[in-house]
């Protein structure tokens, strides 16, 4: 921000996709202005479909030849548009580098990392092999990967997730470009891993001094690192402005309704403000303002024409109403019509509902196979070891923790109603372990699941009147009865009774996710497991899926076991949370307890990696980085497992630290009467969100 | 929802609105959509006309003329074809037209009996190797590698003396028997990654039992691959038929086939290729069609093949990459 | 990864074994020698008959265990694969007609396989040009025409040829002209014209499978998310295609090596036949002719071993191309 002068200028950019024989062309990029200055970061923020990735892919040239491009792209006064492919080819990686989303798929399977890496460095500079082969060694160890000299060998699919996007990073930096553009570059990634990259794209900038643009879908990531941000729909940037400004006062009621549809993590309770409808695909626009449709502030004039991207102060808007919005400052709530959420009508106290499901010192471990024949066993994975769960009446359990923390065995070993390898799982008051196959049957009505994938969980070749209908069938329910309760089920999740000889792929992702939970609800279950139920959908979508289950726990009184890795949902919806880290329980409690005053290191790291829509609070608050990936889970070491990335155990005195390498904590209650506990021997009480001093 | 200010509204019903938006798809049901895509594609039409017309050749044409396949003309030995033998005659007088017709329909018969055969037993197998693992896995994997290490002719050719007297049918069950185990392989490896879709474990945990899982779910969602293996299977068993019957192992007399037709033109070829060309030509011309139909159903049915598509395939990625849902495995 | 390919051996050494037996047994079951010796003129006399037939180890009196137990010591212990019908050994045959064979699958297959994978490739990257259709086309007609059919149009269009131009251009029977005299020039091309036909019946199936699954695979990588990183790391395109996109998707290919050997190994028995050279596929077929259950066992030995070579073949091809099966 130092140099006011503009280092790329994009002026009315559009992209057209040719369309297949007869079909008209769809535009996926219609008219977008942007500029970015030397060293600064611009976050262009919006939904899928709203053309953010094929803006970043257009300016590198990068798109297939099916793409019509037009407009203006213009790097430090110099043409991009048009430019012969030979040409571009020198500008790509050596002026602007680009970061991809999926770090497993954007690296060549068959050539090492250090093959990759000094490919890109050898593109550009007259340097011989050995020289370009240290370069990218230095470059690993900038982007904070142990061991640069062993990393150089390895293969992609031997590096995980996080280790991969680094090495992204490091071959994207790897000429030292004026803008890198990363695209989605943390939204594959777990919370803890996404902190540390976001924290290596920082150091990254800071020693190459370059510009970075910022795609993303996530208004956190947005808020934490962006100076600037573009926010895009249907194919246009609606608003711009500087971070502060554009959360405080957003001119545009879009950008307003996203920031209201987001659940924080520093407040709770209430539903959020869905955005109503879905995006327009890009075949399909409205005439006038794309937006119009789901707009609460439409007027008829904002269906006549597209309102132009207008403003002063660089703050600008693609809206009519923006001055009004400007001067009114809403709150999104006062915009969009929310939902009521009927209270729950349950006794409030814990301890006078009955329990639904009970799991204890749950085990599950997986044999290591090798050979290709025959088999044999060479170790075992513990995926889950030692996992406590308690969820009574009408109440919801979030259980969090990252991949690979045994989050999905535990929910399969819970859905599989068998005698587990040990512990003890109690569902309804009936240990599954003592089930004969019709007791277990019959208890499977009471169990059902919500996928997170909306479409993999609906088979693609069922009307979704058959799906709904399958586990009535399953539970032999007679005929008539399922007849009458396909229109019920589908009126109770806000769909068209009329739409059940439909197929899932006519319906949207939230349509999709609600017939999913419709299916669950078919045979009135006193316990719904959810496995990260919104974590495919759009931000403005998840808010009405997320309104619905809070509204139907509320009628139906029913229990929730609410898998996710993402913290803002679980406060939001949670009463009680469970926090796993490699297949075992290592905080729980009330949600006000275990977010506020999380007392395992861990807990602390996870709530401390999620970044906050809200830049002034981000600024303002401390963060602990959680260092490395968790283990393998195929070594089963004594002692506590998480004190190899633990900041509390490298702190300790030597002679304290025994009891970590020793003993495996359990998990103590915080006070007598808390509901809230920890399995660690040194808990520090720390407030959240904690702020600096 | 048009109105300015806040409404509040009770239920979510109103919020999402009830239409289904069709967002990634066109609102036709499957079946038109694939049809469209069919019609798109040039070569899949071709191949069903070329197809149905030669069928109607086959079963039809051979009542356009009085010579049977069996009749024998001494007036007309190796004539060159004429008005009265529209495709010439033999060595010992007979009508090649009769001669190729019945010829054509034995191939075309014996060609869907062996494609339909060879298909159910490939599912079947498939599907169940893959969906139940373990042991079941092992023992029919062991069986298909067994019956891939000889060549199929081999195996057939051995056999043959023994189904001298049996007729076709038996080798129609032969021919079947030999050729299923790459299908069931593709089917089995497509059904383990079905069994870890969340739709089927939806149903495992719903309480369905195994078999209607694999009627219900794994079979329909192999079904576009079956399909497309049917027809090219079609192309195949015909392939394999007339080559054996050349050889006198598969199809014998009285019966006859494409392949025992080409043979006995073969040596007369050069001099007399009315006895060779025309059951040659018919034959790699009804494969090529049933190879057209395959190919176009093979990317009608194919969500993400290339032809028939919006733009184009990179651009659909984009489109969908944009968010990959992100969590627990 | 060499523990990966001894597994594989392991395993592929056990199919041998059972399916040598299967084999055994069936050609035993079906064939009927004994129908041979009774034919004879004059006709021997049935003790005269089973011992020749015991002789040969192949009566079938004897218990089917027992006849392949001799059979097999035999062969492990002596590698010896046992007298034919007419009484002379197996082996001198064999080690005839091994070379003869092989030197046609080989060319046959490498060939069709290398250019098919260039083809493919170039297809793909030219997708719904002129010369992709046309190569489309090309490779539909060739997969629509079984290997013995495509022989005899060879064979027709070379007979035609030759007529045409009054010489013997195209030289089609045989493996090589009986008593050529001349130096290792002469040979070499003389073996080569004889190749020509034959290995091209072969060949251009191999080229029509491989060039259809090579433009298959590669249109695939031509949409991947790493091609598109190694041209953002400023690679041309051409550059990025053949390094990054070809290199991948010839992965693939290795595993249909396996299955198109069996084509091969099928169509190299039309071949031998149609074209006179006296390989393995026309001693089968004339020994199933004449009940000589010996030689047809020795044939299909040489399939077994020919095929789950290419199997493994293929597995080392896959695991020295994919780093990932490697770990």
């Amino acid at each position: 921000m130092t140099s006011p002068a503009a280092l790329l200028t994009v002026r009315d950019l559009r992209v057209e996709f040719a369309g297949a024989r007869g079909r008209a062309a769809t535009s996926a990029v219609r008219g977008v202005d942007l500029t970015v200055r030397r060293g600064e970061t611009l976050g262009i923020v919006g939904e899928s479909g709203s053309g953010k990735s094929v803006t970043a892919l257009a300016v590198l040239g990068l798109l297939p030849g099916t793409a019509g491009i037009s407009g203006s792209v213009e790097l430090d006064g110099r043409e991009l548009v048009g430019l012969p492919g030979r040409e571009l080819a020198r500008i790509r990686g050596s002026r602007i580098a680009m970061v991809f989303q999926d770090p497993l798929s954007a690296f060549t399977p068959v050539y090492r990392i250090g093959e990759q890496i000094t490919e890109a460095v050898l593109v550009h500079q007259k340097v011989d092999k050995a020289t370009a082969r240290r370069r990218a060694a230095e470059l690993l160890d900038l982007v904070g990967i142990p061991d640069p000299q062993r990393a150089l060998d390895s293969f992609p699919h031997e590096f995980s997730g996080g280790m991969r996007q680094r090495a992204m990073i490091a071959m994207a930096v790897a000429n030292e470009p004026d803008i890198l553009l990363a695209d989605e570059p943390t939204t594959a990634l777990d919370v803890t891993i996404q902190a540390q990259v976001l924290d290596v794209l920082r150091t990254a900038q800071r020693e190459t001094g370059a510009a970075l643009v910022l795609v993303s879908h996530d208004l956190g990531v947005i808020a934490q690192m962006a100076d600037r941000v573009a926010v895009m729909y249907a194919g246009r940037v609606v608003e711009t402005a500087g971070v502060d400004e554009l959360f405080a006062a957003p001119r545009h009621p879009y950008t307003l309704g996203l920031i209201g549809a987001v659940p924080r993590l520093d407040t709770r309770g209430g539903p959020l403000v869905p955005i109503p409808g879905n995006p327009p695909p890009p075949s399909k626009l409205p005439g006038g303002c794309p937006f119009a449709p789901r707009c609460p502030l439409a007027e008829d004039r904002c269906r006549t024409s597209e309102p132009e991207l207008l403003g002063e102060d660089g703050h600008l808007a693609a809206c009519v109403r923006s001055e009004e919005l400007a001067e009114r400052r809403p709150a999104p709530s006062e915009v969009y019509p929310v939902p009521e959420v009927p209270p729950s009508v349950l006794p409030p106290d814990r301890a006078d509902r009955e329990p639904v499901l009970r799991v204890s010192g749950l085990t599950r471990t997986f044999p290591v196979l090798k050979g290709a024949v025959f088999k044999r066993k060479v170790g075992e994975v513990y995926a889950v070891d030692g996992v406590e769960l308690d969820i009574r009446r009408g109440e919801t359990l979030g259980l969090v923790g990252e991949s690979g923390s045994g989050k999905s065995t535990t929910l399969f070993e819970v859905l599989g109603l068998a005698k587990p390898e040990a512990g003890r799982i109690e569902l309804l008051g009936q240990d599954t372990a003592g089930l004969d196959r019709a007791a277990a049957h019959r208890l499977r009505a009471q169990l059902q699941i919500v996928f997170q994938d909306p479409m993999a969980s609906l088979d693609p070749r069922m009307p979704i009147g058959d799906v709904i209908a399958e586990p009535l069938r399953a539970q032999a329910a007679p005929k008539p009865e399922i007849d009458l309760r396909i229109p019920q089920l589908l009126r109770l999740v806000g769909l068209d009774p009329a739409h059940a000889s439909r197929y899932p792929h006519e319906f949207s992702g939230g349509q999709r996710q609600r017939i999913s939970i419709a299916r669950a609800l078919a045979v009135e279950p006193q316990l719904l497991v959810l496995d990260e139920p919104v974590s495919a959908l759009d931000v403005s979508i998840q808010a009405g899926v997320l309104n619905l289950l809070q509204r139907l726990k509320a009628e139906l009184g029913l229990a929730y076991l609410f898998v996710s890795h993402d913290l803002s949902v679980i406060r939001h919806l949670a009463d009680r949370v469970s926090v796993m880290y490699l297949g075992r329980t290592v905080e729980q409690g009330s949600v006000e307890a275990v977010f506020n005053t999380p007392r395992h290191p861990y807990t602390q790291a996870l709530l401390s990696a999620v970044p906050l829509p809200d830049p002034v609070a981000e600024r303002a608050r401390e963060r602990v980085l959680l260092a490395g990936d968790p283990p393998s889970p195929t070594e089963r070491r004594a002692g506590c497992r998480f004190r190899s990335r633990c900041a509390v155990y490298a702190a300790l005195a030597p002679e304290l630290r025994t009891r970590c390498e020793q003993d495996s904590p359990v998990l103590l209650d915080a006070a007598p009467d808390a509901d809230h506990a920890a399995a660690c021997h040194y808990p520090t009480v720390q407030r959240y969100p904690a702020r600096r001093a | 929802m048009t109105g300015a200010g806040p409404t509040v509204t009770t239920a979510d019903a109103v919020i999402e609105n009830a239409t289904p938006t069709a967002a990634d798809a066109a609102p036709a049901g499957r079946g038109k959509l694939v049809l469209g895509r069919l019609l798109a594609a040039r070569g899949a039409v071709a191949g069903t006309v070329i197809v149905l017309l030669l069928f109607l050749l086959a079963f039809v044409g051979p009542y356009l003329t009085h010579w049977r396949y069996t009749d024998i003309d001494y007036a007309a030995l190796r004539q060159p074809p004429s008005a009265t033998h529209w495709f010439g005659t033999g060595g010992l007088g007979q009508d090649v037209y009769a001669q190729t017709l019945r010829g054509l329909q034995k191939s075309l018969i014996i060609g869907l009996l062996v494609a339909l055969l060879s298909t159910v037993v490939a599912g079947l197998v498939g599907a169940c190797a893959g969906y139940f693992g373990g042991w079941t896995d092992r023992l029919l994997i062991f069986f298909v590698d067994l019956m891939l290490v000889f060549p199929s002719f081999l195996v057939i050719t051995i056999i043959s003396p023994r189904l001298k007297n049996t007729g076709w049918i038996a080798f129609v069950v032969l021919l079947a028997a030999f050729n299923w185990m790459i299908t069931a392989r593709v089917v089995r490896s497509m059904t383990i990654s079905l069994k870890e879709r969340e739709f089927v474990r939806a149903a495992q945990f719903m309480g369905v039992r195994p078999l209607r899982i694999i009627l219900r779910h794994i079979l329909p969602n192999a079904a576009s691959y079956l399909i497309v293996d049917a027809t090219i299977a079609v192309g195949s068993a015909v392939m394999s038929e007339t080559a054996l019957s050349y050889f006198g192992f598969g199809v014998k007399a009285p019966d006859v086939s494409l392949g025992t037709l080409i043979a006995d033109g073969t040596d007369a070829a050069p001099t007399y290729p009315w006895m060779f060309y025309f059951a040659a030509g018919l034959l790699v011309l009804f494969v090529l069609a049933v190879n057209l139909i395959g190919d176009g159903l093979r990317d009608a049915l194919d969500p993400t093949a290339e032809s028939g598509r919006a733009p184009s395939r990179r651009a659909a990625r984009l489109s969908r990459s944009t968010r990959t849902p992100k969590g627990s495995r | 990864m060499l523990r990966y390919l001894a597994k594989r051996l392991a395993y592929y050494l056990l199919l041998l074994v059972v399916s040598i037996f299967l084999a055994y047994a069936l050609s035993s079951a079906s064939l009927n020698p004994r129908a041979y010796f009774e034919a004879k003129q004059p006709r021997p006399s049935a003790a005269a008959v089973d011992r020749q037939l015991t002789d040969l180890g192949i009566n079938d009196r004897t218990p089917i265990v027992e006849r392949f137990g001799h059979w097999s010591s035999d062969l492990v212990l002596h590698g010896d694969l046992g007298q034919s019908i007419h009484d002379t050994p197996i082996n001198a045959e064999f080690g005839r007609r091994i070379w003869v064979s092989l030197r046609l699958m080989l060319v046959g297959s490498l060939l069709g396989m290398l250019l098919g994978v260039a083809a493919g490739a170039w297809g793909a990257v030219r997708q719904y040009r002129i010369s992709d259709r046309a190569l489309t086309i090309f490779s539909f007609v060739v997969l629509s025409t079984p290997v013995f059919l495509m022989a005899l149009f060879l064979k027709n269009g070379a007979i035609a040829l030759n007529q045409a131009s009054g010489h013997q251009l195209i030289n089609f029977t045989g493996y090589e002209t009986p008593g050529l005299t001349g130096g290792f020039v002469a040979h070499l091309s003389d073996w080569s014209v004889h190749l020509l036909l034959p290995t091209l019946s072969l060949a251009l199936g191999g080229l029509a499978t491989y060039s259809r699954y090579q433009r298959g695979t590669m249109l695939d990588v031509l949409g991947s998310d790493y091609l598109r990183t190694a041209e953002a790391k400023g690679l041309t395109r051409r550059r990025a295609l053949v390094k990054h996109g070809l290199r991948t998707a010839v992965i693939p290919m290795s595993t249909l090596f396996a299955y198109s050997f069996l084509g091969i190994l099928t169509g190299a028995t039309f071949t031998e036949t149609i074209f006179g050279w006296h390989g393995m596929g026309e001693w089968f077929i004339n020994a199933i002719n004449e009940n000589d259950t010996n030689a047809v066992v020795a044939v299909n030995l040489f399939a077994a071993v020919v095929v789950l070579a290419s199997g493994f073949v293929a597995d080392a091809l896959h695991a020295a191309l994919d780093p990932r099966v490697r770990h």
